[in-house]
């Protein structure tokens, strides 16, 4: 089981409380997360990512194991931790307000 | 006055540090997107007035740096060994851009400044602004990849009494804090408050452990909670909080009040004062019991400062 945990603001757009779970095959990838994401909570597209070109929206941050991913390709594999479940795949917004 | 009316001025020159004796690393920041990028002088937050020279005075600017000047506002110098403390690239702004809105000068050492900029966290020197170190200890921020990193924590704001320089008070994103070694080590103090979100923190005048939030909403709802507008008042310094209701609006309010937009006077009793985005100003004569709009027309107000003339 993938392990997403979301932005509160996404978490309330999603009416989601806690980790987003998912179950995925095959390589995991900030892609094929993502695209699970949205198909799990439609009301997610075009949130985190453009809804053509699907570009990471730039207020938006992708981190895993400790690690920056935001800037890596989308199409990269996503650490095997993440793959099974040992650590989220965390989606971070930018600070809104301060 | 210019043409199109506004007040014609030399610029101040808010002058990045560059040079190799003490300037260096000019290091740079992180952007929105996770990219660095370098520091550009946008506005002046906050200016502080030395304790001890009527010609010198401190500014927080954004991007953020600390600011000195020693004739009168004349011209200035940075102190940039904040910046070249290592946390630099670090640093991140917030949707109101990267600033030191906070600058708290220690009335018993005027080696002791501390800062706080949004969204990096609190840093404290002691020998007068050469170096610099991030005082975060007991921060836990849930919207940051490292929830209790050394820097990376949106504060917005910091009090202090004069009487307790060790004392200090945090309203931060997201809790209000209380630290009472220098900013050593924070605990949370938020209680019994109906959102631990806001924006000013504010001291009693006489009262070292009498201290004022405004609570709002949340992050994205820059609103008080409900549409009423509450001060919140604790005489325990902090955990055990009282709204303050009297005279002011209790339904369809959804203004916010700014971090710079609280001060207290310094009669007795104590006078609190604050101002909302809506361009009101409420003023308390009797430490927060009851309040007036001094003014209801503004702009947005930015900065709310109380000066008690003899």
């Amino acid at each position: 089981m993938i392990r997403v945990i979301l932005p509160p603001n996404l978490r309330t757009l999603a009416h989601l409380e806690g980790e987003a779970e998912l179950e995925l095959n095959g390589t995991l990838t900030q892609c094929s997360l993502l695209e699970a994401v949205e198909s799990k909570y439609p009301m997610l597209r075009g949130t985190m990512r453009d809804h053509v070109t699907q570009v990471r929206r730039p207020m938006v941050r992708f981190f895993a194991c400790g690690e920056d991913l935001s800037h890596e390709s989308p199409d990269a594999p996503l650490p095997d931790a993440i793959a099974d479940g040992t650590e989220p795949f965390l989606i971070i917004g930018a600070i809104a307000g301060g | 006055m210019a043409s199109d009316g506004m007040p014609k001025g030399e610029s101040n020159m808010f002058v990045y540090d560059a040079s190799p004796e003490t300037g260096k690393p000019l290091t740079t920041h992180q952007w929105y997107d996770g990219t660095q990028h370098p520091w550009e002088f946008k506005r002046v937050w906050h200016l502080e007035p030395s304790l001890h020279n009527p010609d010198h005075v401190y500014a927080g600017v954004e991007d953020a740096a600390l600011f000195q000047s020693k004739d009168g506002g004349k011209s200035w110098q940075e102190l940039a060994g904040l910046r070249g403390n290592d946390t630099g690239p670090k640093w991140q702004p917030g949707a109101g851009g990267m600033c030191l809105h906070t600058i708290l000068l220690d009335p018993n050492d005027p080696e002791r400044i501390s800062i706080a900029i949004s969204a990096a966290g609190a840093f404290r020197t002691d020998d007068g602004g050469k170096t610099w170190k991030p005082i975060n200890r007991g921060l836990h921020s849930q919207y940051i990849p490292d929830p209790n990193a050394e820097v990376g924590h949106c504060v917005h704001r910091i009090a202090m009494h004069p009487s307790r320089p060790n004392t200090l008070f945090m309203q931060k994103h997201w809790d209000v804090m209380r630290s009472d070694d220098a900013g050593g080590s924070w605990h949370e103090v938020s209680g019994n408050l109906p959102s631990d979100f806001g924006f000013p923190i504010d001291v009693h005048a006489h009262e070292p452990e009498t201290i004022y939030v405004v609570p709002i909403k949340s992050d994205s709802e820059h609103y008080p909670p409900s549409g009423r507008l509450r001060v919140y008042r604790s005489r325990a310094g902090g955990n055990d909080w009282e709204g303050l209701t009297k005279g002011l609006p209790q339904r369809n309010c959804y203004v916010n009040v700014l971090r710079d937009a609280m001060s207290v006077d310094s009669l007795d009793p104590c006078g609190v004062y604050f101002g909302t985005t809506g361009g009101q100003v409420y003023h308390s004569v009797d430490a927060g019991d009851k309040w007036k709009p001094i003014v209801r027309d503004l702009p947005a107000v930015l900065s709310v400062e109380a000066q008690t003339l003899p």
